[in-house]
């Protein structure tokens, strides 16, 4: 007794379950390269002009962090949202 | 969730704990609420010690009490309000101790929870430091002022200003608190989840056959490793959330030109 139509009926809980996972693991994904680029742009350019004038390091650093902090802040969203998707 | 035959516990389980005193009302005290309650003393504690037996030359408790608020002087109110915005140091110095003792409870060995990945405080926090920015701005530069140094960015061609408008709004006065909570509750989320993936990888390859046991070392050591990390995140955290307060009420205060 292999009917297609049970077998299917079957299967479509594991088969949502499953797509739920690829689309958080595509969710957190995708939200994760813009703002990996974006920490590597902020702390790059911030250690450029930590070299360059070593004098004003604090200022430098305490804005790299705001900077970090505004970026990291899109990936964090897609972290969240990734937990928020149910099947 | 079985992952690579390891169980994995749900989310839910390691974030949500049972009650402890008055089960099952409005008012349930667990874990999570045990931990505010001895951040709000700690915080507390170390001021109201600090202060009672002040000396000239500062020794233990009186220590860190006057190098935090020599730092956060230093680094969050010079840097983002400027020397006027001196009356906000108490509520930034106890903002910034309440969240990183809150935060450290990470780590700290049989407790290993940080409250704020429960998302009650990190919200009520964002809602409130929303509030007092909105109310400085509106006290300092008057209602329509502070709507229109929000609102309208200097320097915008006329045809485009209502969706300059529209967008600043939505960043300025939705996404800011928003962001704000959402940035310290999933960090400490993160940390907490990736803290407690590695004991439960150590713990389950430790059980496996005695020939794997020596697989276990990898993960401990990368949970040892990530420890130490959480503490940096813990305290980067508290960190943040204060400069970017001091920040919000620094733009309220004084607009950008």
């Amino acid at each position: 007794m292999l009917d297609p139509v049970v077998l299917a009926a079957q299967a479509s809980g594991e088969l949502q379950a499953g797509l739920t996972a690829i689309g958080r693991g595509i969710v957190y994904g995708g939200a994760a390269i813009g703002p990996g680029i974006g920490i590597g742009l902020v702390v790059g350019n911030a250690i450029t002009a930590m070299a360059r004038q070593p004098e004003a390091a604090g200022t430098v650093r305490t804005t790299m962090f705001l900077g970090i902090a505004f970026t990291e802040a899109l990936a964090l969203f897609g972290f969240v949202l990734a937990f928020i998707i149910s099947g | 969730m079985t992952l690579l035959g390891i169980d994995f516990p749900p989310i839910s389980h390691v974030t949500r704990w049972p009650d402890i005193f008055f089960k099952d009302t409005a008012f349930g005290i667990n874990k999570t609420v045990l931990i505010y309650f001895a951040s709000v003393l700690i915080t507390l504690v170390i001021f109201f010690a600090a202060a009672r037996k002040h000396q000239l030359v500062p020794r233990g408790v009186q220590n860190i009490a006057e190098s935090s608020v020599d730092f956060v002087r230093e680094s969050v109110i010079m840097q983002t309000i400027g020397p006027e915005g001196m009356g906000y140091l108490p509520f930034l110095t106890t903002m910034f101790f309440f969240i990183f003792f809150i935060n450290i409870f990470e780590i700290l060995p049989f407790i290993q929870f940080p409250g704020n990945a429960r998302i009650a405080v990190p919200l009520f926090l964002a809602l409130l430091v929303w509030f007092i920015f909105n109310i400085v701005g509106i006290a300092k530069q008057g209602f329509g002022a502070y709507m229109k140094s929000s609102l309208v960015p200097p320097g915008v061609p006329k045809a485009i200003l209502p969706l300059m408008v529209f967008i600043e709004f939505i960043s300025t006065f939705i996404v800011r608190p928003f962001s704000l909570a959402i940035r310290l509750f999933a960090n400490m989320l993160a940390g907490h989840l990736i803290l407690v993936t590695f004991a439960i990888l150590t713990s389950a390859i430790w059980g496996a056959a005695v020939y794997f046991k020596i697989g276990a070392a990898f993960p401990f050591a990368l949970l040892v490793a990530l420890t130490a990390f959480e503490i940096l995140v813990s305290g980067l955290q508290a960190f943040i959330f204060t400069i970017l307060t001091g920040v919000y009420i620094g733009l309220a205060m004084h607009p950008e030109h």
